[in-house]
């Protein structure tokens, strides 16, 4: 007869470890493989851009947006635009929110690719990862066509975008439509059917309804719990009231309402919409200028503003805080990775160790963002 | 309930001298909490049927000491921006707080995502949350001096570890910083 003590430890996981998506750092306290306790040690990516901005000028601040998410820097950099054109009571032309819309969608598309792809990378498929990189290439194509950059596109400006899209953009952005449904049908055959992968998420790190609304949850992980909240449907911005798509939300198909698999797919599905909504966008696209009038010297009148846009991550919101000066006098970035990071010491209570990669898989947090 | 005005007077009515002024003219409006009714205020906003402002967005930490000419110019101020989900109100209000004492109370037990935002405001501005279970630095290294985000901070000449290695020395001087004695040199 053998005796088995227990002993509970401490486990170092990261910063640099490869399913911790950037650098992020958690202290686990465990009793064997079942976890106690996760502390996330954030930061390492911090850049002070709240700080920085105090020093420049609005218009200047738009690039250190691309860097603050940088797997949606378009949809990063359309939140603070917004924001300072509701502080100044901009009216941005019809093209440009059109524009906007595409692009915002087809960033949204090749985000969520990542997130889809790198989180079958951690539970152990490889190739999976391969195949939705292949499919962000075309979208890179188009980007590069329009921004002249595959990464960070410094596009939009305060009132408008920069330049108005070339000429085949229209006809490239129809073609990927035709393209990538299909695609996508072959990616779920690979991986988001498949019976392994299913039981390997169903029924892991659940996150309640009321968890998720207590800790500010955003964006896919939000709805994921089941709660249809989307600020493109419950205050639309730009011009999303103009277009049908649905809001998909986690149903516990698999398993539990709010388990890791809900997660996963919620992304996948808002893949679909978004090609829905681009589709539709490319047809109504109006003609006509791109850009607003702007004075170069903005003089924006004392007060708060807060704006935000349903990036690929949830809410990015921006609060800026104006004392009538050319320089933000407060800027604060709300994100959703800072909130989805705040929920882990929560949901990790009684998780194995192999699954706490898959709550950090499914909440897709990118460290950047949670640092700023 | 729905616009400021609306949910001010009625706020009023219950909390009085509990709730401050009511600022209309900034583009996102705002009223002042005071300190002392902070929690109460928060539960009632969470919990009250007509209200029921369950989801916080964020808090920001915000020094006022170089604003213009208010009568919260000087204070430091932590901002609760909060939604309600059923028709995506929003809802902004401020506590002020005097410089020399930075105290809040916590309302991490409210609003469970208060608890990271607070350290944050914690870690840029330094106002202390008064019942936070963990109040300690979330972006900067726990060995990090002042709080960046005051408008009086002065930025390091050099940055070490905790063990002495120098990890990076600034010499550039700064164009906004008056009388800068490295500038001269």
């Amino acid at each position: 007869m053998s005796l088995t003590r227990s002993e509970e430890w401490y486990l170092n996981m990261g910063p640099h470890h490869p399913s911790t998506h950037g650098v992020l750092r958690f202290v686990v306290k465990s009793d064997g493989e079942v976890i106690d306790e996760v502390k996330p040690d954030i930061g390492f990516l911090h850049r002070g851009i709240e700080k920085i901005a105090e020093r420049l000028e609005y218009n200047q601040i738009i690039p250190y947006y691309d860097r603050v998410d940088y797997l949606a820097a378009f949809n990063a950099s359309w939140s603070y635009v917004m924001a300072v054109e509701k502080l100044l009571g901009i009216e941005v032309p019809p093209r440009a929110e059109y524009i906007r819309v595409i692009l915002g969608e087809l960033n949204r598309i090749i985000s969520h690719l990542i997130s889809v792809g790198s989180f079958a990378l951690d539970m152990g498929a490889v190739t999976p990862f391969t195949w939705a990189i292949r499919e962000r290439e075309v979208v890179n194509d188009i980007f590069e066509m329009v921004t002249g950059s595959r990464l960070t596109y410094n596009f939009p400006r305060i009132g408008g975008v920069y330049q108005d899209v070339p000429e085949g953009f229209r006809e490239k952005v129809l073609q990927f439509c035709e393209y990538f449904p299909p695609k996508l049908k072959e990616f779920n055959d690979l991986i988001t059917y498949q019976k392994i992968f299913i039981h390997r998420l169903a029924n892991v790190a659940v996150i309640t309804p009321e968890q998720a609304i207590a800790f500010g949850l955003t964006g896919p992980n939000l709805r994921g719990s089941g709660i249809k909240y989307d600020l493109r449907k419950n205050r639309p911005y730009s011009v999303y009231s103009e277009f049908e798509f649905d809001i998909p939300v986690g149903t516990g198909e698999a398993g539990t309402l709010g388990d890791a698999y809900d997660r996963y797919m919620v992304r996948i599905r808002e893949m679909e919409e978004s090609c829905k909504i681009i589709k539709q966008a490319i047809e109504k696209m109006p003609d006509g200028p791109v850009r607003a009038k702007v004075p170069r010297k903005l003089k924006p009148p004392v007060g708060d503003v807060y704006a935000a846009t349903e990036a690929p991550r949830g809410e990015l919101g921006v609060h800026l805080i104006s004392d009538g000066s050319s320089r933000p006098y407060r800027m604060k970035i709300r994100t959703g990775s800072f909130a989805a990071m705040s929920i882990v010491n929560e949901v990790s209570h009684g998780l194995m160790i192999a699954d706490l990669v898959a709550l950090i898989g499914s909440l897709d947090v990118i460290a950047p963002e949670i640092d700023r | 309930m729905e616009g400021i005005e609306n949910i001010y007077t009625y706020l009023k009515g219950k909390f009085g001298e509990g709730i401050g002024i009511l600022d209309k003219e900034s583009r996102d409006p705002w009223f002042e909490v005071k300190r002392e009714n902070l929690r109460e205020v928060a539960t009632f906003l969470r919990d009250d049927p007509e209200l029921g402002f369950t989801y916080l967005v964020a808090i920001t930490g915000v020094d006022y000491s170089k604003f213009v000419d208010v009568d919260y110019k000087g204070k430091l101020c932590a901002t609760y921006i909060l939604y309600r989900l059923r028709d995506s109100h929003q809802l902004i209000f401020k506590v002020f707080v005097e410089k020399e004492d930075p105290v809040i109370p916590s309302v991490w037990d409210i609003w469970r995502a208060a608890e990271w935002h607070e350290r944050e405001a914690f870690d840029l501005v330094g106002i202390k949350f008064e019942g936070h279970p963990d109040l300690r630095r979330i972006l900067l290294p726990p060995e990090w001096e002042g709080h960046p985000l005051l408008k009086d901070y002065k930025e390091p000449e050099e940055y070490r570890t905790p063990d002495g290695y120098l990890v990076v020395k600034t010499h550039r001087p700064d164009p906004l910083r008056e009388n800068n004695e490295s500038d001269q040199k």
